[in-house]
Formats: C-alpha cells, sequence, structure tokens
C-alpha cells in the first residue's frame, strides 16, 4: 500500500485537480490538489503516485546527484582495485 | 523504468557494500528499517545477504495493515456485515484475520465488499450507487492520509451524503518513540520511512537525534537507496554526528507537503490513545474524524463492537513488529501461518516482515547457506 509509483504528468486539468500520468506505458486518471502549490507541476515533470494521489514531484536534479555520489564512489573503488592490482 | 531501475544498478550496489564493510570495521550495528516498504525491498533484493555479517537490519513496525489490532478487523466486518452496506477495502486489509474470519469471508458469506485502489474509487461508488451506504476502511500512515482527507473534502463539497470512511489512520512518530522507549532493543539508528516523509518530512524525527542519541536517514525504497542510507548512517556514527539526514532528497523535503498536512488537520483530529498490534496503546497515534465531518464518520453511524481482541497464543507479530524477533524465529512461521493461511497480520501485507521474508527471503538465505555464507 505504501509503495509508491514514479509517473510522468502527459495532460494536466488545474480546475479538476487532476492529471493523465504516464506509468511505464500505462496511462492513468490521478488526482494533483496536492502538489497544486505556488511552485506548481508541468506537463513533462515526474511525480510520486500512492493510492490514485501524486504525492510529491520528483526533483531531477536531486535524483541524479545521488546517483552521481554513488559513481564516485564506485570510481574511487574501481580506483584504489586498479591500484591494488598494479601493486602485484 | 525511470527512478526505479538506475537505483537497482548492480555497480553502484557493490561499490557501497565496500564502503558499509570498510565503514563497520568489525565493530556491530543494529538499525532498524521503520517502514514496511523498506522491510518488502530489504528480502527481495536480498540485501542482508549482501551486507557484511555485523550490520544488522531489524524490521520496524510501519506497514499499517501489520499494526491494526484483530478488534478493529471485527469492527470493519461487522460494519461490512451491515444491510445495504457496500464496503471497500485496500485489498492488503482483505486477508487480515480478525477473531472469526476476514474480510473476504464476510463476503462470501454475502457482504457486499469491494476491492479498491484509491479511496476516491469508493466515493465514485457511492455517487454511481445513491441507494447504498459505500464505507471506506482508511487505513496507513500519513502517506495515505491526505488522501483519506481530499477524498472526505470532496464527499463534503459534492454533497454525496452516503459515504463515510471507518478510520483507522495511525502517525509514525509514537511508535518510533515508543520503539525507542522499549527496554528491549538496541538500536544504532534508524532508516527514516520514504514516503510518509513525503507528507510529514523530516523535521517530527528531530528528537530521535536530539533526544535519544540516534541518526536516522530518510531513504528511498530502492535497493541502492538503502545501501546508501546505511553508508550514510555508518559515516555519522564514524564522524562523531548523530543527525537526520535525507539520502531521499528526490522526493522528501525537509518541510514535508504542506497542503497535505493541510489536508490532514481540516479533516481529522487525534485520538487520545489507539491500540497497535504489539506495541499496545499507545496515546495520540491515531486519527479520527473531526467533529463537522460526523456525517462521515462511519464509526458514529453503524453499530461497532468495539472489543479488544487477544492475539492468538501462538502469533508472535507483536516481537516480529518490535524488531525482537526474526520472521523466522516466529513458533508458527512458514508452517501454520504462511501468506495463504496468516495467523497474524506480518504474514498478510506484502510489506509485512513475514510475508516478504516468506515470499523471497527463504530462497536468498537458502542461497546464502549453500553458498556457504551467513545465513541471517
Amino acid at each position: 500500500m505504501c509503495v509508491g509509483m514514479p509517473g510522468q504528468l502527459v495532460e494536466i486539468f488545474v480546475d479538476e485537480h487532476a492529471a493523465i500520468v504516464d506509468v511505464a506505458g500505462v496511462r492513468r486518471r490521478v488526482n494533483v490538489g496536492l502538489l497544486l502549490d505556488d511552485e506548481g507541476i508541468a506537463v513533462g515533470d515526474w511525480v510520486l503516485i500512492h493510492v490514485g494521489f501524486a504525492m510529491a514531484k520528483i526533483d531531477e536534479a536531486e535524483a541524479r546527484d545521488s546517483l552521481v555520489a554513488i559513481e564516485e564512489l564506485a570510481s574511487v573503488y574501481g580506483d584504489e582495485l586498479a591500484e591494488l592490482m598494479e601493486s602485484d | 523504468m525511470r527512478f526505479v531501475d538506475e537505483y537497482r544498478d548492480p555497480t553502484g550496489a557493490r561499490s557501497l557494500v565496500r564502503e558499509i564493510t570498510a565503514l563497520a570495521k568489525d565493530d556491530h550495528f543494529k538499525f532498524m528499517e521503520v517502514c514496511g516498504g523498506h522491510t518488502h525491498t530489504i528480502y527481495r533484493h536480498g540485501i542482508e545477504h549482501v551486507l557484511p555479517a555485523n550490520v544488522e537490519l531489524v524490521h520496524g513496525p510501519g506497514c499499517p495493515v501489520c499494526v491494526i489490532p484483530m478488534g478493529r478487523v471485527d469492527d470493519a466486518i461487522a460494519v461490512a456485515s451491515t444491510p445495504g452496506v457496500i464496503f471497500t477495502s485496500f485489498g492488503d486489509m482483505m486477508r487480515v484475520p480478525g477473531s472469526s474470519g476476514n474480510l473476504l469471508e464476510a463476503k462470501a458469506r454475502g457482504a457486499d465488499v469491494r476491492f479498491v485502489y484509491s479511496p476516491l474509487d469508493a466515493l465514485r461508488i457511492a455517487v454511481e450507487s445513491p441507494h447504498r451506504e459505500v464505507v471506506f476502511f482508511a487505513v496507513g500512515f500519513e502517506t495515505t492520509a491526505p488522501s483519506t482527507a481530499l477524498t472526505l473534502l470532496r464527499a463534503r463539497a459534492e454533497g454525496v451524503n452516503n459515504f463515510r470512511a471507518f478510520c483507522n489512520h495511525v502517525t509514525i512518530v509514537p511508535p518510533i518513540r515508543a520503539i525507542l522507549e522499549s527496554p528491549d532493543l538496541r538500536l544504532d539508528g534508524f532508516i527514516g520511512p520514504g514516503h510518509v516523509s513525503t507528507v510529514v518530512g523530516n523535521r517530527p524525527y528531530r528528537f530521535v537525534a536530539e533526544r535519544y542519541g540516534k541518526p536516522l536517514v530518510t531513504a528511498g525504497f530502492e535497493p541502492l537507496d538503502i545501501l546508501q542510507a546505511i553508508a550514510m548512517l555508518l559515516r555519522q556514527i564514524r564522524s562523531g554526528r548523530c543527525e537526520i539526514e535525507n539520502q531521499y532528497a528526490r522526493v522528501v523535503r525537509d518541510e514535508g507537503n504542506p497542503r497535505a498536512l493541510q489536508a490532514i488537520a481540516d479533516v481529522f483530529e487525534l485520538r487520545p490513545h489507539f491500540e497497535w498490534r504489539g506495541l499496545g496503546f499507545i496515546s495520540q497515534s491515531a486519527l479520527k474524524l473531526r467533529a463537522d465531518f460526523a456525517a462521515f464518520d462511519a464509526e458514529l453511524h453503524y453499530d461497532i463492537p468495539g472489543v479488544r481482541v487477544a492475539d492468538p497464543k501462538a502469533c508472535q507479530c507483536g516481537e516480529v513488529l518490535k524488531g525482537v524477533i526474526k520472521p523466522w524465529e516466529c513458533k508458527v512461521f512458514g508452517t501454520a501461518c504462511t501468506p495463504e493461511t496468516p495467523i497474524g497480520t506480518c504474514m498478510v501485507s506484502s510489506e509485512g516482515a513475514c510475508a516478504a521474508y516468506y515470499n523471497f527471503g527463504r530462497l536468498h538465505r537458502d542461497a546464502a547457506v549453500a553458498l556457504g555464507r551467513r545465513a541471517t
């Protein structure tokens, strides 16, 4: 029940607090009333969907940052591994 | 799928496991993942078996299906069995056992019980069936409470007078406090619930660090999210910090979702106390409808037995929910209690620790044993 699904906004109906989202190729109508704040939403934005409601906008920059942090970690260990191999 | 697949990358996972192993050294660490969604990910992806043996994960009380006591299920069945009522529920709740059967069995006996994906679906049924009374079984933490609240606000605005909610919403902070006060358990930190935090933000957890001196890292639901959160907890501990950090910043904002919090405040108020399976009565830990929504409150409208029912003696869900024992340490796990015929709630929901372990963990554990690796 608590697992959310990421979906991309395809069409927004502000007056109805509704939107059509694309979730892995399937289109579904969801309520976006919880996201109609000052920041707003736009077609193309990614949102997290939970029991028929868009709960949060997914921040693409933050999403990228956490992956970059993990990739950097991988390169640190990659370097260490390379040094270890060379030392043999 | 975007925002899913990239967080399952095995190269990233290996790097994080190396970092966790290096940070943990030879010390033993015990972290609790509060949320059932995390428990599901941990078992599904075999995370316990890639971690070093001295980094232990303990499963917490954050599965809203698992914490509903038997008496409340009996109450739901009583409402569902009222003539003229269409009783709607998330699928997870359908097989949760009460003292005399579950909702599916009540349906087999003739009650009109229907599965819905969203409370808005329940409201639509009410609009389409004006001569019936439609009750929605509202369960869940702050993640689902706003959706129930918005649905009730809409029902009131549209004058849908045959729609009611049987409210069992619970709040996340009181059980975390109860766990911290519990003498049974020594924890080194928490993996904080990701989706609850999209609503409540990270600020409500400050007491965990400030009052109890434990770090908490709010995390997402993919394997790399969980591993990164564990690495962040260990980094804090190794650098002498104790903070509330956010691994899931792509979704969780520190202030949460103010609109969702407002919707909760508009529709609900705190109950003086509420019974949790395994944790007993916890004060101010659940929500009920405010007086101005009395017309939509199933508890005021129907004859609710409200009888407290003790769990079956063999069932150790309480200890599993508090993280005192692992699912497979329960006496009836996988024998008398299975997902097909559950005795306890933890075996019902896919987010329950026992069901997740039964469905995924056994295989990983068997494989680990076969490979001569750690088996717990």
